[in-house]
């Protein structure tokens, strides 16, 4: 009825939904790229995961759970039996315990220092937040070396306490799990940092003054008023850490040479030195799930949140 | 007065956060201006590892395939944020534009060692069944799907906050989608894709793990010779490229921050 009152109205909504229709066509050259190039590797490392391993690198094309099996059981070379071998689970644990260290030490560095940031002039809160931004996006390779030059045998630390004669033998701090945790916490802070500033940033400080003029002590006003507003961000930030830190490959590699595995560099080596793809897609796949089990988790948490107000 | 919102030794933890984040890179970047043959050990300063290393022919093909990558990740990932930017605010919500955005967004969720490994099963096999192997293509490819989340972020948000009225008014006046496309939204998105531009062009250049992964022999670029330093005798070289690095990374986020901040 409108429409045949209106034609001109007609047939711009007609021409809107055409254009519409021609505007959507627009993401398909970016979804085909991610499609090809990112999502099908990773249905081809699931598929692989179901293979058999070919003697040197590469699978032969024949269905097998050994993968799996092998994530969790050694078969024994004489009687080729299955024994259970915690040996990956191991690494597994170890990763997820380091990089929970990691997300708790970066919280409680990261959330006074977000809070600071969030209460200074507007100006000088500029400043600050492009002095987080810029170790946030600078090479993780370089910084990670940077530790090393510190802490290795002929490194800095080494070096001053020499020549002050406190030692005469370097103290070895590479190649160690402190090492490796410096390293993660060194990486992974500014994650920390700046989702936390972002939530303090928006919030509501006239809160914090009634807190206080009810007589709330500072403590008070930080567990009960500041934390809990703050939780988007907090739950952001953890996880920002939390799910590098505990693929990290980069970190291990260096700071750990080798003998300190984690689930990064185990997995690394299925496709290098040991050779074995199947495994190495399987371990590349648990390890995703526990990620998906985190996401899962803030996805809960923050739509929890906005259902209830 | 009492500053209410101030907490105890906030600022002292703020200024600690400083020192740790940058003492290491002032150090080691220190040191590639020391002109002794040992890292550590300080003889005075100088610029002659930084002249050693731009004439090291190595860290030039190095220096040539990373930009050369950088360059084509950085202008493809920019193109296609640019075009799924406007297909996705510019429209009413269609069917799977959700689902579009999380695969979007999926090399972001990914752990970078898991891409690596998948990114290079999948060339390893395309190689294999198809003959196909696009050479530093491949290194190229795998850049531009994760560059293509990083550029679409500031682009989108430009695109979410533009006033709509300019547009609608152009369209009041006749102009055609493709003129008032032109005229009015491309000109306003400019500072969005420059800085999108620049966050691909910066995980990109700085990219390590899937690059390690994916390079085959010969391929090696900047970080890849940094890594390739640190397992021979390393010289205040490796300082020096290093320091050449973070200048580039520095300059790049400055100039994002910058273009993200002008905008407010």
């Amino acid at each position: 009825m409108m429409a045949e009152l209106n034609p001109a109205a007609q047939i711009a909504e007609a021409a809107q939904q055409v254009a519409s229709k021609r505007n959507r066509l627009l993401s398909t050259p970016a979804l085909v790229m991610i499609t090809l190039f990112g999502i099908g590797p990773l249905i081809l490392i699931l598929i692989y995961s179901f293979l058999k391993a070919a003697p040197y690198g590469g699978v032969e094309w024949k269905f097998s759970t050994d993968a799996y099996l092998n994530f969790l059981f050694q078969r024994d070379i004489f009687d080729d039996t299955l024994q259970f071998s915690p040996d990956y689970l191991y690494i597994y644990a170890r990763s997820i315990g380091f990089a929970l260290i990691t997300t708790i030490v970066c919280l409680f560095i990261g959330f006074p220092t977000a809070y600071f940031m969030a209460t200074r002039e507007p100006a000088q809160r500029n400043w600050w937040v492009l002095l987080i931004t810029i170790p946030f996006w600078s090479n993780l390779l370089v910084r990670t070396l940077a530790i090393m030059f510190i802490i290795r045998d002929e490194g800095l630390i080494n070096h001053i306490l020499i020549w002050a004669h406190v030692i005469d033998k370097p103290i070895t701090m590479l190649y160690t799990n402190g090492a490796i945790l410096i390293g993660l916490l060194y990486s992974y802070l500014p994650f920390m940092i700046l989702p936390l500033y972002s939530s303090i940033e928006k919030m509501d400080f006239r809160l914090v003054e009634a807190g206080h003029d009810l007589y709330a002590n500072k403590r008070q006003v930080l567990w009960r008023v500041i934390i809990p507003l703050a939780k988007p961000g907090i739950i952001a930030g953890c996880l920002l850490v939390f799910i590098p830190a505990i693929g990290a490959y980069v970190t291990p590699l260096i700071l750990g040479g080798g003998t300190h595995l984690l689930i990064g560099d185990l997995i690394a080596q299925q496709f290098g030195s040991g050779r074995n793809w199947p495994l190495g897609s399987a371990q590349a796949l648990i390890l995703m799930a526990a990620v998906l089990v985190a996401l899962f988790f803030y996805v809960r948490n923050t739509t929890g949140k906005m259902t209830h107000g | 007065m009492v500053d209410v919102k101030a907490q105890p030794g906030f600022k002292t933890m703020a200024l600690i956060c400083l020192v740790l984040l940058y003492s290491p890179i002032l150090i080691l970047i220190v040191f590639a201006f020391n002109s002794g043959d040992i890292i550590m050990r300080w003889e005075g300063v100088s610029l002659h590892w930084f002249g050693v290393a731009f004439t090291n022919p190595e860290f030039q093909n190095a220096a040539w395939n990373t930009l050369r990558i950088s360059a084509v990740a950085t202008i493809a990932s920019t193109l296609f944020a640019t075009l799924a930017a406007i297909g996705m605010t510019r429209i009413k919500p269609w069917p799977g534009m959700k689902t579009a955005f999380m695969v979007i967004n999926l090399p972001l969720m990914v752990p970078e060692i898991i891409t690596a490994v998948a990114t290079l099963s999948f060339f390893a096999l395309l190689a294999q069944v198809l003959g196909l192997n696009f050479g530093i293509g491949n290194i190229m490819l795998a850049h531009i799907v994760f560059c293509i989340p990083f550029a679409f972020m500031p682009i989108r948000a430009r695109l979410e906050d533009m006033d709509l009225t300019l547009e609608n008014a152009a369209a009041d006046l006749y102009a055609t989608p493709w003129n008032a496309f032109k005229r009015i939204t491309l000109p306003l998105l400019v500072p969005g894709i420059a800085s999108g531009a620049a966050l691909a062009f910066i995980v990109s250049f700085d990219d390590f793990t899937i690059t390690q992964l994916v390079a085959g022999p010969g391929q090696t670029t900047l970080p890849l010779y940094i890594w390739d330093q640190t397992r021979r005798p390393m010289t205040p070289e490796i300082n020096a490229i290093s320091a050449i690095l973070l200048l580039v990374s520095v300059l790049f986020i400055t100039i994002s921050f910058l273009i993200a901040r002008s905008r407010k």
